[in-house]
This record gives structure tokens, sequence and C-alpha cells, in this order.
């Protein structure tokens, strides 16, 4: 993995020919060495004696290193947005809508108003002043048409859920109950929540990508043809941490917001703007988040209006949603999908039709393209895809784990499936007969595609080769047995970040970003970053993230932030190396009197030649003969705008199922992922992200759902207890192979991401494992035991 | 500012009369005058600044209020605090002694058995009870018992291994 050949690092002036040629032997970083509990993990990297650069170079990169906040994690003192006690708490509990659509026409707020405890009770009526043009709400990622949702703005209701109170008083428990005693009069409008109802209003947001051939006619034409649709439900993201935000008042107007969120910069300039502030006069902190899934990329309004709580009390405000709150903030749309494949008879495609009609609200256009993924993945000479959005009374649809591509290719991956049934083909042999070496869409190659040895690798770890094709054929006692497999892909997206990193003369170094770590294991992949790039011992790195007043970051999403943020930390620590050259170099006989910036790297503790180790001057010494207690450098890396490749993640996906042939019991026994990601930062932490999107697969496949009554607009199971997810007994056994794939063109360190490729293809997986355990085909997830008794 | 609501009003509505309760938590005895509508959850996390027990969902669905009374595991939101006057709370702010790591907690980490950690405190303390059952033997036994523990970043394999770690140092220690 790390051995790329040619300049595997070129914009940080380290190429890996320079230092193979060189003599340089830097041994083992002392204490700094990861220590692995099985020595079997033990990369391959830290054992090639007969390359010590490459393994000094990268003692922590590539390692399977142990979380870094770890011990907060597992002792409770990592806090959460709802964690942070102050003096003078105020308590704070919403009142929902219960009506999907219409306008307020009274709202009573005496009885609330007369508890003992309450201090106030907020309504559109007597809120404080917020911005009222649709600029002002609009965050960094909210959709470019529609109006954002404003809560508490005024007497509409656009769904059932909205926030249309906010009680404050002294202690929680009485403010939910003062909540329970608002009254609404309602004038109630007609409404629609059933996509079904909506699909012939659908239209086109975005412009379709351009087709390719005519894929009706070619479709006609086809030897062995496939056409059907397929249905994604609406699925919530149900992190565990409750939306929650402690607004602390600071006094003089000045608020420190504890938020819930993906993007803690991305709130505080919401915030800004909705409540008219200066940048100074408000800041987000965000340490720890509870998970999200893309349900905090977004602003949530619980930040919104323990801000506007805090303004009318000016004192320190909490506001925790509850579990069922957070089924009125964004959600997967649903969505229907249509394919249409043609293939000739010998298993190459001709046509590709897929067009998908997804959910968005009344108010804004949330478009996240479920077509166009073929493209990527398959040669055909004709091809349409087409994308629309249906309008709902629901909350505005949202960004979840792999938006676009979890119900896209879900849909994609069934279809192939059952084009390889009808061309009697195996489903691995038809997608290398269709492989493509580059994006159709954009007539572009690929910065590293290692898809086929994913086929490969997954196949034989899964035991693919024994699988029997019939369906119905293979049974464990009572059960039958079913073998899918499906293919994931996802995008290798980069965005400017920033790092300041502060080197103290003992050897120690901060290194601080305003990006949040949900769970992604961003904090240990920047001190492993760090170490590597500094030359210093993981344990002298501390990270700092998720404070709106740290170095830029973009909102952690869509998989960038490991490449981005990796890559500002590198840029920056390039920076340190170079004042630390400098300070080296004015010591007297300096070793690096004559050495040039590009010759030379931060390892072991000390500035050193590539060429010659001897030539080396510790961090320590640089310093204290300079007479520098710190050295603080802060850099913004962006990188290059270039069209010249596709940037994507790959993955093969094969699952076994478990069919109860009387019950119609289904469980998922073993999943293979094999999945290729460029370089793999820290594979311990990378297999839970990998095996965490299979456990999403194995929810969207089989578990989730979320459930409207259409006669009331009303969500059914908005808890986690009739909303299914996945638990301990549902998932069994997972594994997850990393296949090795270098890429010397996407950026330095060769990094793409892994947030979201491990649930892409899983739910195909599934679902074509449960065909060939029962011979029955569901097309509407989840597949739940009633829909294989159906009759159709 | 907002318009006061809250002016010229006298409440009419008194809240609930409040009640002593002592507590051991971690060994420590603990005194709280709390209304009897506080779970225990809303006494550890309000009111005694324990805030690694978390609420997931304050309906007994997730697991991630779990804690230990009297050495048995029970969701903190499903009972009253008033209820447990007397009783021997252990959260997960008091499984470490001395600074070392209890076995659970150590293998959770080396075993990446959480990701986002929310849900980590639960199921370490779930785990602990589950353990002081001495009914989960096999891997499987262990999913079944450790599912009332949700845990949304999925890492249930790794929390299965976790746990059958701490099984052996734990066995190996008593």
């Amino acid at each position: 993995m790390v051995c790329h050949d040619g300049n595997w690092a070129p914009g940080l002036g380290i190429s890996r020919r320079e230092v193979l040629t060189g003599t340089v032997a830097l041994g083992a970083i002392g204490s700094g060495r990861p220590s692995y509990a099985d020595e079997t993990q033990r990369p391959a990297t830290a054992l090639r004696q007969d390359n010590q650069v490459s393994k000094s170079m990268t003692l922590y990169i590539g390692t399977p290193t142990s979380r870094v906040d770890g011990r907060a994690k597992v002792t409770g003192e990592a806090k959460y947005a709802g964690e942070f006690n102050t003096s003078g708490l105020a308590y704070s509990s919403v009142v929902e809508s219960t009506i999907p659509k219409g306008r307020i026409v009274r709202i009573d707020t005496s009885d609330a108003l007369r508890v003992e405890g309450v201090l106030d009770v907020l309504t559109h009526e007597n809120r404080p002043r917020m911005a009222g043009t649709d600029q002002a709400w609009k965050d960094d990622v909210a959709p470019e048409e529609g109006s954002p949702f404003r809560p508490l703005y005024d007497d509409k209701i656009m769904f059932s859920g909205q926030p249309i109170a906010l009680v404050l008083a002294e202690e929680w428990e009485i403010a939910r109950y003062a909540a329970s005693l608002v009254r609404v009069e309602y004038e109630k409008q007609a409404f629609v929540t059933d996509l079904y109802q909506q699909r012939d209003q659908a239209f086109v947001v975005k412009k379709p990508d351009k087709p390719h051939g005519d894929a009706g006619r070619a479709f006609a034409a086809a030897a062995v043809r496939h056409e059907a649709e397929y249905f994604i439900p609406t699925e919530h993201h149900n992190p565990m941490e409750l939306f929650a935000s402690t607004a602390v008042w600071d006094g003089d107007d000045k608020l420190t917001v504890y938020d819930k969120t993906q993007g803690v910069q991305n709130v505080q300039r919401y915030l800004c703007s909705v409540f008219n502030k200066k940048s100074d006069d408000l800041r987000v902190i965000s340490p720890y988040v509870g998970g999200a899934f893309g349900a905090g990329l977004r602003p949530q309004y619980e930040a919104v209006l323990a801000v506007l709580g805090a303004l009318a009390l000016e004192r320190s405000v909490r506001l925790v949603l509850t579990r069922r709150q957070m089924y009125g903030l964004g959600h997967r749309p649903a969505t229907i999908e249509r394919l249409a494949l043609g293939a000739k008879a010998d298993g190459t495609l001709d046509a590709v039709t897929h067009e998908a009609i997804a959910v968005t609200s009344q108010f804004e256009d949330f478009s996240r393209n479920d077509t166009g993924w073929a493209a990527l993945l398959y040669k055909s000479a004709n091809a349409k895809y087409v994308h629309r959005l249906a309008r709902l009374d629901v909350p505005t649809s949202c960004d979840m784990r792999a938006p676009g591509a979890a119900p896209g290719v879900y849909a994609l991956e069934s279809a192939m499936d059952e084009l390889a049934v009808a061309l009697k083909i195996d489903p691995v042999e038809l997608r290398l007969r269709c492989y493509s070496d580059r994006d159709q869409n954009e007539g572009v190659p690929y910065t590293s595609k290692q898809l086929r040895e994913c086929y490969r690798q997954g196949a034989v770890a899964f035991g693919w080769d024994k699988r029997s094709a019939e369906p119905r054929s293979m049974r464990d006692g009572s059960e039958l047995v079913g073998w899918g497999m499906a293919t994931g892909v996802w995008e290798a997206l980069q965005m400017p970040a920033a790092a300041r990193i502060v080197l103290t003369a003992n050897g120690h170094a901060e290194v601080s970003c305003a990006a949040s770590d949900i769970g992604t294991g961003t904090y240990t992949i920047l001190a492993q970053v760090a170490a590597d790039m500094l030359g210093l011992p993981i344990e002298n790195i501390s990270i700092k993230l998720g404070d709106s007043s740290l170095p830029q970051a973009p909102v952690e999403g869509g998989s960038w932030m490991a490449a981005s943020a990796s890559h500002a930390v590198a840029t920056t620590a390039q920076e340190v190396r170079g004042e630390l050259l400098a300070l080296a170099k004015a010591m007297k006989g300096s070793p690096l009197a004559d050495a040039k910036f590009e010759d030379t790297m931060l390892a072991d503790g000390k500035v050193v030649s590539k060429q010659d180790a001897s030539r080396a001057v510790s961090i320590t010494d640089a310093m204290r003969h300079g007479a520098v207690d710190r050295i603080e450098k802060e850099k913004t890396n962006s990188f290059p705008d270039d069209s010249s490749h596709a940037r994507n993640t790959h993955s093969a996906v094969f699952a076994e199922v478990k069919v109860d042939e009387q019950l119609g019991v289904i469980r998922v026994t073993r999943v293979v992922s094999a999945t290729a990601a460029g370089r793999i930062l820290n594979t311990k932490t990378a297999h839970s992200q990998i095996m965490g999107g299979v456990v999403w697969g194995i929810g969207m496949a089989l578990h989730e759902e979320t459930v409207f009554d259409h006669r009331f607009g009303r969500i059914m199971n908005a808890n986690i207890a009739e909303y299914h997810v996945p638990v301990n007994a549902d998932v069994q056994d997972i594994k997850v192979v990393f296949v090795d794939e270098p890429d010397t063109i996407i950026n330095p360190l060769g990094i793409k991401g892994l947030g979201e490729i491990g649930i892409v293809g899983v739910a195909a997986a599934i679902a074509n494992a449960v065909y060939h355990a029962t011979g029955k085909r569901v097309r509407d997830l989840p597949i739940t035991l009633d829909k294989l008794q159906r009759s159709t | 500012m907002t318009q006061a609501n809250t002016v010229g009003r006298a409440p009419t509505s008194p809240a609930p009369t409040k009640i002593l309760v002592a507590l051991d938590v971690n060994g420590r005895q603990r005194q709280l005058t709390v209304a009897p509508w506080t779970t225990l959850l809303d006494a550890l996390r309000d009111h005694l600044d324990l805030t690694g027990t978390k609420k997931g969902c304050d309906h007994g669905q997730c697991g991630a209020c779990t804690v230990l009374v009297d050495g048995r595991r029970i969701n903190s939101c499903l009972t009253l605090a008033v209820m447990k006057d007397g009783a021997k709370i252990t959260t997960v702010e008091g499984l470490a002694t001395e600074g070392a790591l209890h076995p659970l907690q150590q293998a959770f980490i080396d075993h990446d058995a959480f990701q986002c950690g929310y849900c980590t405190p639960g199921q370490i303390c779930s785990a602990a009870g589950l353990i002081a059952e001495g009914k989960a033997k096999s891997a499987d036994e262990i999913r079944e018992l450790m599912s009332g523990n949700i845990c949304r970043c999925g890492a249930y394999p790794n929390i299965v291994a976790a746990i059958q770690q701490a099984m052996g140092t734990m066995a190996g220690r008593s």
C-alpha cells in the first residue's frame, strides 16, 4: 500500500524513487511505535526491514491504530452537545404540529405559562427577531432552489411534526409537561404524503446526463431484456445521540453554542446570518458527535430554537429533541426507480435506462442523482439517465449515508442480477463482461479502479465458486440458503481545508481544524498523518476539532474529510519543516547547512537529510538554538480542479442469507465486502467504517422503513422500536477485505475516503441472495417476511 | 428581547414537591432533591453531572442509558430516581479503578467496538451486567442478550469480540 511507484507524494516534495535510492536509515521512533494486540494485524509496511525509509515515513499511516479518543469515549468523559452543563441553564421543550399542512389560527399558551417554573413560551407571535429572507436562511449545503425551513417563523404549517412553540423552563420535566398544555387551533389544508399519488407530477431539477445513443430503440432490439420498477421507502438516520443544542449566554449578546452537527462552521455562519450577529459574537462547538449519517450536514432547528430561547431569556438554554421529534428533520427520500437493461446474447450491455423519482418537500428541491451509476460501472453504447423529484407535504429530504448511490445502486444491481438470471450467466461474470475502465458519462479514465480485484478477492473470501446457480437449490436444514452479490461505487471527493499546527520545543504538536469527527475516526487519522509528517510519536500529537473558531474545514460528509483534512495537515506540516530547517541551518556547523528543503524530511524527532541520515538535527535542538519556544503555522490546502480523471471508490459485496422456508424469516449470516478505496490510513477504524456501512445495508434491505399514515400525513413509527434498525442479533459474520489500490493521481497521499462506500451495494447483494434462496424477487424494500408470502 | 409573557402572571399550576433521595453512585454517597417525575437517567445527567450515561430515546428502546443498579443492568430512563432511594448505582464513570480501565473498557478500545461513542457507555454497562448474569457463553448468546443496546454505527461484531475478550480477562482474574 505504501510502496507506490513513481512520484507518490509530489505535493509534499517527497518522491518514492528519491527516498528509496537514498541511504536513510532512521529506525523506530521510540515510544511512538504502535502496538498490535494481535501480531498478525501488524501491517506489511512495518515488517519491511529492507525499506527503512518507507517504514519510518509511514510509521502510523496505514497501520491499525486504536482511536486516540477511545479512552474519552469508554469512560464517559467525551461530552456531546446536550451535556455541557453551565450555571443558570434553562431547559426547553418543543411543541410540534399535529397536522401536515395548513395554518395556525390560534395558539394558546396560557395554561403552559401558569406552570410553576415555566419561564416563557415562544411562538411565531412573540419570538425574538429572525432574518426574513431566504438567502439569510441558506446554509452552506442547502439546496439551490427553494425556501429553507424557518422554525417558529410564521403561522404556516408545512409538515406534521413541525416545531410551532418552544417552552422554556427551569427544569426539563417542567418544560416537557408545560409543552403538553399548549393548545393549538389549525386551519387545515389538503395535503399529500404518498409518492405514488404524485409520481405523475414529478419534475426534473438538474439537467439530466447527456443520453448516449438511443437507449429505447436499443432496448427494443436487445436479445435479452430486463425491465422492472424498484422502491426504496423513506428512511431516517436515527443517530443514537438525540439532536441537541446548548446555547450558552456569554453576556453582551454573545453566545457559545454546543450543537450536534457535522459542520460547526456551517452552523456558525447560518446562526450569525439568521440572528444578524457578527462572527465574533457566536461560536459553535461540537467536539463529539453521537452519529449523524447526513442528518447533521445542514443546521437543524434545535440550534435555532436554543439560540432563540437564549436571546429571549438572556440566559443559557438547552434544547434536546425527542426521538419522535427527530422524525421531523430530514430523511432519505422515498424513491421509485425504473431500470430497463438490454443485452446481447453474449452478456454485454447494449441499453441502459435508469429513471428515478425521489421525494422532496413543497418548499425546497433536494436532489441527489440516483441514476447514472451504471455509466461508472458498465459499458453500454446506449444509455439514458433521468432523476426527477416529486413534492410531498413532508420536511425537505436530505443526505443520508451514500445519498443517491445507496438507493440508485440497489436498483441497478438488483436489475443486473435479474439480467444475469435471464442470460443464465453467473452474476460476477456478467459484471466482468460489462466492466468499464472509463467513466462513460464523462469519457475519462479513473485515477485508479481495482474493482476487478474486488470481484476476485471478494469471491475467493466468500467461496463464491461453490454456489449452485439455481434458486432454491441450497439448504441448511429447514432453511433455504441464498448467495447474492452486487457492486458498490461512490465518489472520492476532496475539498479545501486548513489546519494549524503549533509545535512546542518539547516536541509536542497541537493540530487543529474545524472538522467534525462524527465517529468516522478523524481525530485518529489526523494524529497519524501529523505524527508521520512531523516525525513525532503519536502520543506527542494532540488534535483539536469541532470548533468554529478553528481553521476552515468542510462539513463532514460525502466521504471527503479524510482526504481533505489529511492534506491540510500534511501541507501545514511542510511549512513547519521549512521553519525547522531554517533554524537547523542557522546552527553553527550545521550538518544541514547546504540541505535543500526538498531533500529533507522530519522523522524520529529530527530534521534529517533524505540522502544521508547521519545529517540530522533534532527538532528540540533546532528550536533551542534559535531561541524559539513554539512554531505556529496555518495553511489551507486546495486540490487542483482536474476533470481529466474520474475519482471513485468501488466494492464487491457478497451476502449469504438463510430463510426459514415456512415462516419466511430472513437472516443475513455472512457478508464479504471487498473494497478498493485508495490508500487506507487506518486499517482498524477503516474496517469499522465499512462494517458499519454493511450493517446499514442489512437495515436497508430487511428492516428500515418510515411508515406514513397517508390519511393524516403522519409518521406512524416515529421511534426507534417500531422503526427497525439492525440490533446485535441481526448481524453475524462480516468480513472486510481492503483491496490494494495505489493511486498516484488523485492526491499526494492517495486517499479516497470510506464513509459511504460500505453501504452501497449491500442491500442489492442481500436482495439478490433472498431471490437465490427463495426464487422470489421482492422489489420494494425492506424485504419483510410478509412480502415473501404474497402471491405477486 | 421578546415581549415578556412572564410579566404579571402568577403560577397557578405548582411544580411537584421534591423529595430527598440518597443514592450510592459509583461508591460515593449522593443526596439530591428531585421531583417524583425525574428519571434516574435525568437525575444522573442533569443533577449529578454524570453525563457518561446517555439518552438516546427516553423510552427504553435503545439501551444507551443502561446502568447497573445493585449489580443488575437496567434502562435508567425507565426508572424514576425516587424509586431507587438507597440503591447502589454504577455508571460508566465508576468502572475504571484508580485510573486503570475496566477490562471491558480496554477491550472496547482494543477491538474498536464503537465509532461515535454515544451508545458505548450503555453497551459497556450492559456487558458488565451480562457477564455478571453468567448466561451468555457463545457469540450467539452474547448477540441475543446484547440486543437491547442499539449501535447505529454498526459496531456489533466488534462489540461481541470485545465482550469475549473481557470475559476471558475477567475469568482469569477471578
